[in-house]
């Protein structure tokens, strides 16, 4: 299928996407124009301001965006998972380019004129309505427009926080490995980048700016009007599905929502969160209902437990633990995503490698791919090293989840720590080492629900209740490369697999 | 008046007063604080000491807005509103003073007219596209919109070339004739304070060092600075 054939077939979504980033930056910009231009006009007026306000808001442009939105998302009001966050981190990003212009700009401004203005009689708001702000304007405006431009880019980040925007095909197109997915929605991005650029350069240029910038907000406001109308959401609270940003965190997502609303439910997806402690927040806050977590993470990850040598202890104590933060640990799926040290076939036979023991001669030799999660966690990489006594020549590559099997394949790296069931490694003869020293905790998959969820959507726990077991270890990996190797849609993947199951007809 | 700024006197003892209807030059180098002493008429400075009586009434009983509005102001290049058309600069007290728009006009044209520059032609021109002396002239329009009884002028003919120079000298006496406005104005040529004024104050180092009719600081002009400054532009 051709690229265009790609986006073509998917116009509704695509559009649907766009008009989602449109808004978020729009918005954005809007809401900074509001904050920062009067703040700005005040810090010419105090000039005491004008130093520690441009120091804070150049602070907050150096810190990454994922790790604003983590800042972010425990904040009553202005955080949670979903536009609220994105909105609040957009606004700050914009605020510096206004901020410094707006101060700049009137700063600029010549001092005999300033001056005459004065002596003519003018009230400073005369001065600044009538002289200051007229001759700073194309200087505003191009900060604004920095401000927009950014705001396109920084909005596909908003995806990995449930926002929603072009964003969620880039990162689920980094998650399934699917460079088309990627590319549609990083041309769009692109494109809108160059539009506003192109839009807001000829309100700065035009012979009546001020004319102009007035016709851009007008129509901007009536468009956000009309957004925020249409997507007005419906008066029922539907069940709030979530999930990890990974193929089969987003399958799982899936099959949930499709079960639920097989089962009568209003379903409302947020899928390919970025982490989880997102999901497990979203979950604790209200704002997911449920979503599959992995035992083995809920005990080391999440509550912070050593994991004991017992592996039919892990559920009972996990459960129990979740049961006091109001959190309700289904039954299994029926399948565990242990983690697994992967290595390329011929590798594995050149060697040769069977166990992650095996690794302990080569360790100097190899280099390790993995995703950043891994080396932060209990369970993770430094326990890992320790229990092999592996020494490593180089310090493992950090990279996104989706990434690991390419630079895999692409012999980037030699070892990878992915998970038991990921699709590929059947596919393209890859090897999964043995844990022959029993490092990892069972990582049973298991749907976790809340109990006001519950109490908001009777007979939530029930119909979830039936993928108990459902899913082994085998049809998980089968579906997983239904959409890492052969490119199908999550959806309908899923779809397919819960009518087969008889789970819906 | 007293006045320093960060330490240093810029005004250091001064005391000027100008009758109805006659022009006070304040002449002096740069730093002798003759644009200091001008400032204080219209509030743009107010005094560490001292007072200063405008129209009449103690400066500080006047709310400086009200006072400017009173008061035309003319400075080095005219002080043009870039943004704003040749009418509009003209209009603008008029504006602040709420004036409808067709008075404003009406009023913006005839000023025009008085200063020399046709308003077909120079009323939609913007500043940027006029010369030199174009531009001062549209200064001294706007300065006189709202017939102001006070007019302070600071170098209003300092950035012309000498012929141009000249001839706004020439035609701002002429029209002084006819307009009997009160002027301070503001110049450190010294063949043009004895040109333009009734009276000269000679400043140096925030004083006023001589006081007097242009033939006496011509004339007479006081022992040390007073003499080699005048001596030194008139030799």
């Amino acid at each position: 299928m051709s690229f265009f054939a790609f986006l073509a077939a998917r116009r509704a979504e695509l559009l649907a996407l766009a008009a989602q980033h449109l808004v978020l930056v729009a918005a954005s910009t809007a809401a900074a124009v509001a904050i920062g231009l009067p703040l700005g006009i005040a810090m010419t007026r105090l000039r005491r301001l004008a130093r520690p306000l441009l120091a804070v808001a150049g602070l907050v442009q150096t810190i990454p965006s994922l790790a604003l939105f983590g800042f972010l998302i425990p904040l009553p009001l202005l955080g949670g998972i979903g536009t609220r966050t994105a909105l609040t981190a957009l606004i700050l990003y914009a605020l510096l380019p206004i901020l410094q212009n707006t101060y700049a700009g009137i700063a600029q401004v010549d001092r005999v004129v300033v001056e005459a203005a004065t002596a003519l009689g003018m009230t400073d708001g005369q001065r600044l309505r009538l002289v200051e702000l007229p001759l700073a304007l194309p200087v505003i405006l191009a900060g604004v427009r920095i401000a927009a431009v950014v705001s396109v880019g920084t909005a596909t980040i908003a995806a990995a926080i449930g926002a929603g925007g072009l964003g969620t095909y880039v990162f689920r197109g980094i998650a399934t490995v699917d460079t088309r997915l990627i590319l549609a929605g990083a041309i769009p991005a692109a494109l809108m980048a160059l539009a506003v650029d192109a839009l807001l350069g000829a309100v700065e240029r035009s012979r009546r700016p001020f004319r102009a910038a007035a016709l851009l907000a007008a129509s901007l406001v009536a468009t956000l009007g009309l957004a925020l109308f249409a997507a007005r959401p419906a008066r029922e609270r539907a069940v709030v599905v979530g999930s990890k940003n990974f193929t089969e965190q987003v399958l799982l997502g899936e099959m949930v929502a499709r079960l639920l609303e097989s089962r009568g439910f209003a379903v409302e997806r947020k899928l390919n969160l970025g982490g989880t402690n997102l999901c497990h927040q979203g979950l604790l806050s209200g704002e997911l209902d449920v979503y599959v977590e992995y035992t083995g993470t809920a005990l080391a990850d999440i509550l912070a437990r050593p994991v004991p040598p017992d592996p039919a202890r892990v559920l009972p104590e996990v459960r129990e633990r979740y049961a006091a933060l109001g959190l309700d640990v289904l039954d299994p799926l029926g399948f565990d995503n242990t983690y697994a040290l992967v290595v390329r076939g011929d590798d594995a036979q050149r060697l040769p490698l069977r166990r992650i023991s095996d690794l302990a001669p080569h360790a100097a030799t190899l280099r390790v791919g993995l995703f950043g999660e891994f080396l932060e966690r209990p369970d993770g990489m430094k326990g890992l090293l320790r229990t092999y006594g592996l020494r490593l020549g180089s310090p493992p590559s950090e990279m996104d989840l989706g990434l690991l099997y390419t630079a895999l394949l692409d012999r980037q790296v030699d070892v990878v720590v992915g998970s038991a069931t990921d699709g590929l490694i059947a596919a393209r003869q890859l090897v999964v080492l043995e844990d022959d020293r029993h490092y990892f905790p069972p990582y049973d998959a298991v749907p976790i629900t809340s109990r006001q969820a519950e109490e908001r959507h009777p007979g939530l726990r029930a119909a979830l209740a039936t993928l108990a077991g459902r899913v082994d270890a085998a049809t998980m990996r089968r579906l997983n490369y239904a959409v890492d190797g052969e490119h199908h849609d999550p959806p309908a993947v899923a779809a397919d697999f819960l009518r087969a199951a008889g789970l819906t007809n | 008046m007293h006045k320093s700024f960060g330490g240093h006197a810029a005004l250091d003892g001064v005391s000027l007063a100008v009758a109805e209807g006659r022009v006070l030059v304040l002449l002096g180098r740069s730093g002798s604080g003759k644009t200091t002493a001008l400032r204080t008429v219209n509030r743009m400075v107010d005094p560490d000491q001292g007072t200063v009586t405008v129209l009449g009434q103690d400066s500080t009983a006047w709310d400086p807005i009200a006072l400017r509005r009173r008061i035309g102001y003319v400075i080095q290049e005219g002080g043009l509103l870039p943004h704003l058309d040749v009418g509009d600069n003209v209009a603008l007290v008029p504006r602040l003073l709420g004036w409808d728009e067709e008075r404003r006009r009406r009023r913006a044209r005839e000023l025009l007219d008085l200063v020399g520059l046709p308003p077909d032609r120079f009323e939609a021109q913007l500043p940027r596209q006029l010369s030199g002396g174009e531009r001062q002239r549209v200064g001294l329009a706007r300065a006189l919109a709202a017939d102001p009884p006070l007019l302070l002028m600071d170098e209003p003919f300092g950035a012309l070339d000498p012929l141009t120079r000249r001839r706004m000298e020439d035609e701002f006496r002429a029209l002084q004739e006819r307009l009997r406005k009160t002027v301070v104005l503001v110049t450190h040529d010294v063949p043009e304070a004895l040109r333009l004024g009734d009276e000269v104050a000679v400043m140096d180092g925030g004083r006023v060092l001589q006081h007097g009719p242009p033939g006496e600081i011509r004339d007479a002009p006081r022992e040390g600075f007073v003499r080699d400054f005048v001596g030194a532009a008139l030799s």
